[in-house]
Formats: C-alpha cells, structure tokens, sequence
C-alpha cells in the first residue's frame, strides 16, 4: 500500500509542480485525454500560449461528462467541459450551468452555427463504415431489403448509437418505427460502446459498422490501408457537433474564454483531424491533412436542433427498443 | 478433591445428573453403556459444554465458570490431538506455552518429556510421519510438560491394537503417579480399567454413580452394567 | 457463559464486514440522498429485471452443472499438464469484458473459427446472438470459477474418507453417493450464488452477446439511468433491487450450505481408487480444455503481433496494474480473513452476506457514491488507485470467501477443542494454527484476488486522470483510437501479467496437485 502511494505521489507530481501558476480544469471525455487523443498536443499548445496550466479530466464519454458535471453542480472543479454534442445541448443547457462565451471564428461547419454558449470544435458524419469493394446499400431501406449485416451502438450507452436515432428520425420522421423493424433481421448486434463495435466489424462479424464518414481516414493515413471505405445514404447522413462550453461557476473565467478561443484557432484545430479523426470546426490554413480530401462527403446532411432532439429523443428511443425487442 | 455439586447437563435430548467427589491422586474409569453420556461428562468436565445446573469445584475453588484453557486440567480426545502441521516437539510446545516461544529452560523440558516417552530424536516430526502409537506419545508428552492437576482421557487409544494400547494405559499410569495427577479416563474395555483404575464411575440411567472399588464393581455388576457387559 | 467458548474471536471479522457493508450500502445511500427526482420504476425496467433473472439463472446453472464432471474429472486424473491446465482455467475470468467478447466471438461468432469450419462443409455460420449467446459467454466466464471452486471442494475432503470407501469396494457411483453427493450439497449452493451474482450485473457482455435491446440487464438500466437520463433516484433503486435479489439469493445458498464437515484427516496426500474408465474424464476434461482454451488462444494469437508494437505508456499502465493489485490483494486478505474466521466460529450469516453483496454492487454506483463522499474531503482523482484498489478488493472479496470459510470452518472444527483446553489465545490460534493450515486456500484467493483486480476496469474509468492509467483502462483507450492490434497486445500482457501473478501466488495450484 505504501509503496502504491509513493508510486501515486511520483506519477501525480507532474501536476503539482507548476501548482503557482493559474490552472484551467477542463473535463472532456476519456479518448480526448488517452495519449493517442488530442490531449496532450492540445495541452502543450496552450501551455505554450496561455502561462498557466492545462489540467484535462477524463470522463468515459459525452453522456458520462454530462451526468459527471451535472453530479458536481454549481462547485463543480471544471472550468470548461469539452465534448458534448448536440443531442446532449438541450439537457446541458437546462442545467444553467453553463455560460455564454464571446468565441468568433469563421466554422467550416455544413449547418450554420449561431449558439454562443457551446461552441463547435468539431464534427463528422455518422456513416456505415464497410470494406472498400463491398457494394453498400444507398440508403436505409435499401439496407433493410438486403441481407448485409449491420453492428450498432446502443443509444442508451453510446452517443454514436443515439446519433443513429436520431438519423433515423430525422430522416423517416413517423416512419422512423417501420424501418427499424425493416433492420432488425440486418443487426447482428447492439453494443454498448463504439470500440466493441468496431472490434467486432475488425473481426469480420458484419459487414458494416455504425460509425463516422471520417473512419476510412484512420486507417489511411495511420495504417495505410485504403480497404474500408464510408457510404453516404441518399436521404442524408446525420451530423454529430462535437462542442465545449465555459461554466458559469468557474473562477478562470478569463482563461476559460481565453482556452474557448484557442480551441477554435488552428493550433488547435490542425491537431483534431489525426487524433479525433474528425473534420475540424475551423479549416486550418494549411488544410485538411491529406487523405481527408478521399473521405465520402455525403450530399446532404441532417441535423435535430438542440430544442428537437430533445423533444424526439425518449419517443424514438422507445420506438427503437420496440421494434428491436420483437 | 474434584466435586460435582448437584451438577445436571442437557446434550439434546438426554440429561445427566452428577453429584460426586473424586479424592486428589485417585485413578478414576468412566464406564456406562455407549451413548449414557460419558464423552458428555467429561467434555463438561473439561468446560466445552455449560451446565445446565449446579457447579464444579476443584480443590474447593469453584471451576465451572472458567474457560476451557484455564481449567486446571489436560485433556485428550479420541482424535484430533496434534496439529498435523507441527512437528512433535512444537505440539508438545505448546503445552507449555501456547502462545509464545520457549525458553531454553522450556526447550530442555520438551527434550526431556520426549524422552520420557521413549521418542528420542524424532521431535522433527510431523504427526504424519509418526505411527498412531508414536502419535499418542507425543500427544502425552504435551499432556506431560503442561503439569496440570487433571488428566481427562476420551479413549484416546481406542484406535491402538491391544498390546500398544496396553503399553500406552502402562505408560500413563506412571505419568500420574509421578507427577500425582488425577486421572479421570473413558472407557469402553473392562480390562482397561482394572488395569489402571482403583475406582470406577458408571454413568447410566441418565446418573453418573459415585465411585466404587473398580474389581468390586466388575465382579458384581449392577443390573445396568451387566446389560452393558453382556 | 452464555456462548461456547470459540477458539477464535468474531470481532475483527464483524468489523470488516460492518466496513464492506457501509462501503457499499454507504454508496448507494449516498447516490440515493443525492437524488433530486426519481420517476420509479418503468415498464423496460422490469423487462430488464426479467431478462436479468433469466439470463443469471441459467448461467448460474449451466455454469455449475458443467463444473461438476469436469472438477470430479481434475480430481481423480493425474496427468503431464494438469496443473497448467488448471491454472489455465482461470484466464477467462480475469480478462477485460471487451477483450473476452472479442476472443469468444473470434471462436463462435459469424466469421469465426467454428462458423469457418462450417462453412468448408456448406453449412450457414452458427447464430451466437441471443439469450443463448448470453449464456454461453457466462458460461465461458463463470465455469472455470465454478470448477476452480468444486475441484478445491473435492480436494477438502480427507483422504481418509476415500480410502475408506475404496476399502469398502465402492465404485464410481457408490463413491459419489457416499462422499461426493454430500460435499456438493454443501458446496454447489454457495456457487451458484456467486455466480448468480456476478450474471446479475452483466452488462456488456449481456448486450453484445444478447444480440440488442431485448437483453437489457438491470446494469443496462443503471448506467441509462446514470448517464442517458441523469436520474440518480432511479439509479440507486434499480442498484438497492439488485443487491436485494443478490442478499435473498445468498441466504438460500447460505442455508443450503450449512451442514458437517468432513472431520479430521491428517494430511495424507490424496489418492484415488475408483479411476476406473478413463472415457467419461478425459471427454470432459478434453471438452472443457477446448471450450475455454480456444478462446483464450485467439486472444493470444491477435494479441502476438501487437506485443511488441505497443507505446511505452501501455508498459507503464501494466506497472500500475500490478501495484494496484497488489494494493488490492493486501486489503482483500485483511477482510477476508477475519471475516472467514468470524463466519466458521459460529453463526455469523450477516458477515457471509456482506461479502458476498460487493459482488451484486453496481460499480457505477459504488464508484458515483464513492466520488460523491469523498469529493467534499479530497480531490476524487487524486485518489483514484487507492479507490480502485478497496473497491477491487471488495469486489474480490465474494470469491475469497466462497475459497476461505469452508476451510476455516473445518480447522476451527477440527482443532478448537485442543486449541482451548492448551489456553491457546484467539491470536495465536489465527496466527499459528489457521493461517498455517489455511495457506492453500490462502494463497488461491491471493491469486485470484490479484488477477481479478489486475484484469477489472473498475471504478478507475470514473476517476481517471491522465496520468495514472491502468492496463484495462489503456486497452479501452487503444482500441477507442482504432489501434486495436496494440490493444491486442495490450490484452495479452495482461492476460500474462494476471495468468503469471496468478501462477505465483497460487504455485500453479500446486495444492490441487500431489503432495
């Protein structure tokens, strides 16, 4: 036990060294901080600019950092919470714990932008992910109508799976039901987060996997491996936002905007592509990191406000469990 | 004088009444039908069962409230009387010292009983590696350095064939009369207690009987005992 | 004296199931009183509890049916290998969840080695998903625990009494009648309930194996509840539910499993005489072998190439997984001892029960109450390993006992009389008589202890800081930035570094072997 804490109190020291400096919280979901995510570049970036200290806080995922930051109220330790994404906006926002913010910058998003408490840093869109020289079904009902197997997330465990809810929604609206009941024969399974599923798609156990037009990227430009590829659906793919907001609470206020700003400035934004594997909010000048211009881009996208998701989430999720559960 | 005053004891569903006096230094034999209550007896005796009633005196200080340990008596049971993962010497340590190492005083007399018990050199031995005779010397060994005033046998020879069983009875009662112990022994064999035993209890019809002249009880048994005896 | 004299005390061991009790009823009082509204209980909810139940009994029963042949078979076989082997069957159990999934799926999924096989013939892969697919992936967890825990029955039983019954020319079924049909009376109830208990709170594994929605779990319902609709209230309800299924399921096992030891031995070593036909054994033992090694080979094999591919960081991870285990096993011995010395000196069916309630615990919750009490004293993340290593330690502390109580009982039984009538304080006796006597036993749930901690994600996801991660936690990172060949090798250093503390601790079971 001694010996645990003298190993706790030497991994931990990093932190407590610079304690005379001003020190930003920022709370943001596991993946951003592991030391394959944005995290650590982001961190010395900012340090560089900022003479004060980054401490990012790794909570699971958007929906954990949501519940995480809801448990700690108006005392909580964050600053900023970084990683929710617009189906979590409307709970967030009802918390009121969050505060606006004065970030401008010119998104290169496909929707225009005008929240000015949470702020986009980046985004994607969710897609079917399959082999590159499989032929994919061009859109949900055609994919219902063929034997191709399918893995999803469970929206109630996994912010892509509740993307696919909403996807679905968005685009069958009160037919929504009929077309999950049309999928339930092409899902092999559900899981409960993202990495089980696209082990599982790894593996050979289907031969698409829910996940982000920006996928194939991975293993292009990490793995050279141009063998998976993305298939836009013609009644559009959804859009996930992934953005950050400053707590009203916080005693960093400054460097909270200040770290706000930042985020949406291309130190920044050139780091998401190839530790995200998402398109940036902000194109940097330099452009997309090569590799990206061979993505899917699908012809139209689809987006819930805040305030809509909100509203369908329960019923859609109700119809989904339904339809699945026969 | 070992006194049980008007004592009763429940074990399930059977009772025994005990009201008797054993003189210091005597040799007593505990005999009676199996089940009469005889182990019960002595378990009592040794403080593993409560009374339901009365109270038991050793030398006029009342003893029935003490703990097991600290009862001025040593008891062996049918098995069960070593620690198979000590050696000879550590099992009979113990009845010096329970709870602590031994000096060398300590040390000379574990050394000194195995001897008595004729176990010269085989103190290094776990029970295992012993003979069932081998074992009942080291476990009287114990009894030896532990010098208490009482010794209560729940036949632990009974597993011995004839001649090794009467070499350890001959092997006790020396042990007693050297050291003036009181010995109180359960026994199934007439010839066991004739052997060792000036006076014998019967415990039978739900009584433990005073003690008599143990060749006076065998040669003319009660009705109980002759049912018994066969 | 209104008890009879005990050769050892209860106290230390009430006392550390008074501090696992307040641990995990604390925590979920904690969640409950932070609660703000609830709205009770949902129609899905009791579907969920539905499919909970049914899912757990069946692994549970499965899991101890198929242990029985196959400890009975490890018991009376001697061969080149069994101790591996049997060290062997306690990888499953130790491996991360997504890990495990992947290895099973690799074996049994649509594209797996068997659905291969089948597809050289022309045949359809075979449909894993569903409530079956549930059960197998229990049962491939759950019955190397299961046998692990009726083969240390089987070997608890003195040899004396087999000689005995092979003096009396019992055969195979004579021999089971006698001697063995009364030990898994005792023994079977007790693992059932263990493992009852761990099936309870299956979530991913339910999930993905269940095929969708329809294998929803209470523990599915729990981290909605928690993360989707932020309703602590609903959260800590569904977690009390679970832990009353688990109490009420623990004292049925608990009065099912009273009952006489099997008396003194002295330690001969044990030998059998009612081999007979080899057939049966060697079917069962060859059949299990296959079932849990297969498995475990895939994990090795996509884990061989990524080994030697892994970020440094992974390495450092495997350091903190190690200390932290170790952590965990000392807390784990310093309850679980007292407490199995307090459970065989008598009556003390609430100290059994608590031990076994850390395993119905939801750790979503223990792990959301413990940050709720200890945030307004310290920074939660700071103290993510200590946390991590008390609540691996209670989780642990179920097996430890299922592993410690019978052979405490038995020796208290055994030597208790003679400890008293010497004066033999209730320390000495702990510390000379039931500890030396007890090392076996001991040293399997160290084992067991360390690897299950080593092995758990735990509550460190909850805590996490940058800086500290463990081995589980670096896995999942692995794989959540699409390096799943590193997180294959991440897998397989841990499945070595658990298999080899495991090995360790306990000696390759060198116990279950011949003296």
């Amino acid at each position: 036990m001694k010996h645990l804490l003298i190993a706790a109190g030497l991994l931990s020291a990093t932190t407590a060294i610079a304690a005379d400096k001003p020190q930003l919280t920022v709370y943001t979901y596991d993946s951003f901080v592991s030391d394959w995510g944005p995290g650590p570049q982001v961190k010395e970036a900012f340090e560089a600019t900022c003479d004060c200290e980054l401490n990012l806080v790794g909570v699971e995922d958007g929906a954990a950092l949501l519940s995480r930051v809801r448990l700690e109220g108006e005392n909580s330790d964050a600053d900023v919470v970084l990683g929710l994404d617009t189906n979590l906006i409307a709970s967030a926002r009802e918390t009121g714990l969050f505060a606006p913010n004065s970030v401008s910058a010119g998104f290169a998003l496909p929707i225009e932008w005008t929240d000015d408490t949470f702020t986009p840093y980046d985004w994607g869109y969710f897609a079917f992910v399959h082999k590159a020289d499989a032929t994919a079904p061009a859109n949900f009902r055609e994919l219902a109508d063929s034997d191709t197997k399918i893995i999803i997330q469970d929206p109630r465990s996994s912010t892509p799976g509740l993307g696919l809810l909403m996807w679905v929604k968005a685009a069958y609206g009160d037919e929504a039901p009929e077309i999950w009941a049309g999928l339930s024969d092409n899902i092999v399974t559900v899981t409960k987060g993202w990495s089980e599923a696209y082990g599982l798609f790894l593996e050979g156990e289907s031969d698409m996997v829910l996940s982000y037009t920006t996928s194939p990227a991975y293993h292009l430009i990490a793995e050279d491996d141009g063998s998976k590829a993305a298939s836009a659906f013609d009644e559009g793919n959804y859009l996930q936002v992934e953005v950050a907001a400053k707590l009203a609470a916080t005693d960093q206020a400054e460097l909270a905007d200040q770290f706000l700003q930042f985020m949406v400035s291309d130190a920044f934004q050139q780091i998401i592509p190839t530790t995200n594997w998402m398109y940036p909010a902000v194109t940097p000048a330099e452009g997309l990191p090569k590799g990206f211009d061979t993505l899917t881009v699908p012809a139209k996208s689809l987006l819930f406000s805040p305030d809509e998701a909100a509203a369908v989430r329960d019923q859609a999720l109700a119809e989904w469990q339904n339809a699945l559960s026969q | 004088m070992l006194k049980l005053d008007d004592c009763v004891i429940e074990n399930g569903n059977f009772t025994l009444n005990a009201d008797i006096q054993i003189e210091v230094g005597n040799s007593i034999a505990i005999v009676g039908p199996s089940g009469a209550g005889k182990s019960t007896l002595l378990e009592t005796i040794a403080g593993f069962r409560d009374l339901k009633k009365g109270q038991i005196f050793w030398s006029g200080q009342q003893i029935s409230n003490l703990h097991p340990g600290k009862r001025p008596m040593a008891m062996l049971f049918q098995d069960g009387n070593l620690f198979p993962h000590l050696t000879a010497e550590q099992n009979i340590a113990l009845g010096l010292r329970p709870n602590g190492r031994l000096s060398e005083d300590e040390d000379a007399q574990v050394q000194s009983a195995l001897g008595r018990v004729s176990l010269h050199g085989m103190g290094a031995r776990k029970p295992s590696e012993l003979s069932g005779g081998q074992q009942s010397r080291v476990a009287l060994a114990r009894v030896l350095v532990q010098r208490r005033e009482l010794l209560l046998l729940d036949e632990p020879f009974a597993a011995l064939g004839p001649a090794l069983k009467a070499e350890m009875l001959d092997l006790v009662a020396d042990l007693v009369a050297e050291t003036q112990t009181t010995l109180l022994m359960v026994s199934h064999d007439p010839q066991d207690a004739r052997r060792i035993a000036d006076q014998t209890v019967l415990v039978a019809d739900e009584t433990v009987h005073a003690p008599v002249q143990t060749a006076e009880l065998f040669d003319n048994p009660p009705p109980s005992l002759r049912a018994y005896l066969g | 004296m209104a008890e009879r004299a005990q050769p050892v005390s209860p106290w230390p061991g009430i006392g550390a199931a008074a501090l696992v009790a307040a641990l995990i009823l604390g925590t979920l009082a904690a969640v409950a009183l932070r609660a703000e509204t609830s709205g009770g209980f949902s129609p899905a909810d009791w579907a969920a509890l539905r499919f909970t139940l049914t899912q757990a009994t069946l692994s549970a029963l499965f899991s101890v049916v198929l242990a029985v042949p196959v400890a009975r078979a490890l018991a009376r076989r001697r061969f080149p290998g069994r101790r591996a082997l049997i060290a062997l069957l306690g990888a499953p159990f130790i491996l991360p969840v997504i890990v495990a999934i992947l290895g099973l799926l690799q074996v049994f999924g649509r594209s797996g080695w068997i659905s291969d096989i089948l597809g050289i013939f022309g045949l359809p892969p075979i449909r894993i998903y569903g409530l079956h697919g549930v059960v197998l992936a229990h049962v491939f967890f759950n019955l190397p625990l299961a046998t692990r825990l009726v083969l240390q029955a089987w070997q608890e039983i003195p040899a004396e009494r087999f000689r005995l019954a092979a003096q009396l020319g019992c055969n195979g079924m004579a021999m089971f009648r006698l001697i063995e049909m009364p030990m898994l009376k005792r023994t079977l109830p007790g693992v059932l309930a263990v493992i009852f208990a761990i099936c309870l709170t299956s979530f991913a594994v339910a999930l993905t194996l269940g095929g969708g929605p329809r294998a929803t779990t209470i523990e599915l319902a729990i981290y909605q509840a928690f993360t989707y609709d932020f309703d602590l209230g609903r959260a800590a309800l569904l977690s009390a539910l679970q832990l009353a299924l688990t109490a009420a399921t623990a004292l049925v096992a608990l009065k099912f499993s009273r009952g006489d030891g099997f008396g003194t031995g002295l330690d001969r070593a044990l030998r059998r005489w009612d081999g007979g036909a080899p057939t049966i054994d060697v079917f069962w033992i060859v059949a299990a072998a296959v079932f849990l090694l297969l498995p475990l080979a895939s994990v090795v094999i996509s884990g061989a190439a990524g080994l030697f591919d892994m970020p440094a960081i992974v390495f450092r991870a495997a350091l903190i997984s190690v200390l932290v285990a170790a952590a965990s096993t000392a807390v784990l011995l310093l309850l679980a001892l007292p407490m199995a010395t307090a459970v065989a000196s008598g009556r003390y069916g609430l100290v059994e029960l608590s031990g076994i309630l850390g395993l119905a615990a939801s750790p979503l919750v223990i792990g959301t109450g413990l940050f709720i009490l200890i945030r307004p004293l310290a920074n939660p993340t700071t103290l993510a390993l200590p946390v991590t290593a008390l609540v691996n330690a209670a989780m642990a502390l179920p097996f430890a006992l299922r592993i410690l109580v019978p052979a405490a009982r038995d020796i208290t039984a055994r030597h208790g009389r003679l400890a008293l009538s010497l004066d033999m304080t209730k320390w000495t006796f702990f510390t000379r008589i039931l500890l030396p006597r007890m090392r076996p036993q001991i040293r399997f749930a160290a084992g067991l202890g360390t690897a299950l901690s080593m092995g758990d994600l735990g509550v460190i996801a909850l805590f996490a800081d940058p800086q500290i991660a463990t081995l589980p936690l670096q896995i999942y990172r692995l794989m959540g930035a699409y390096q799943m060949q590193a997180a294959a090798g991440g897998a397989l250093l841990l499945l070595l570094l658990s298999m080899g503390a495991f090995w360790l601790l306990d000696r390759g079971g060198r116990w279950h072997a011949e003296a």
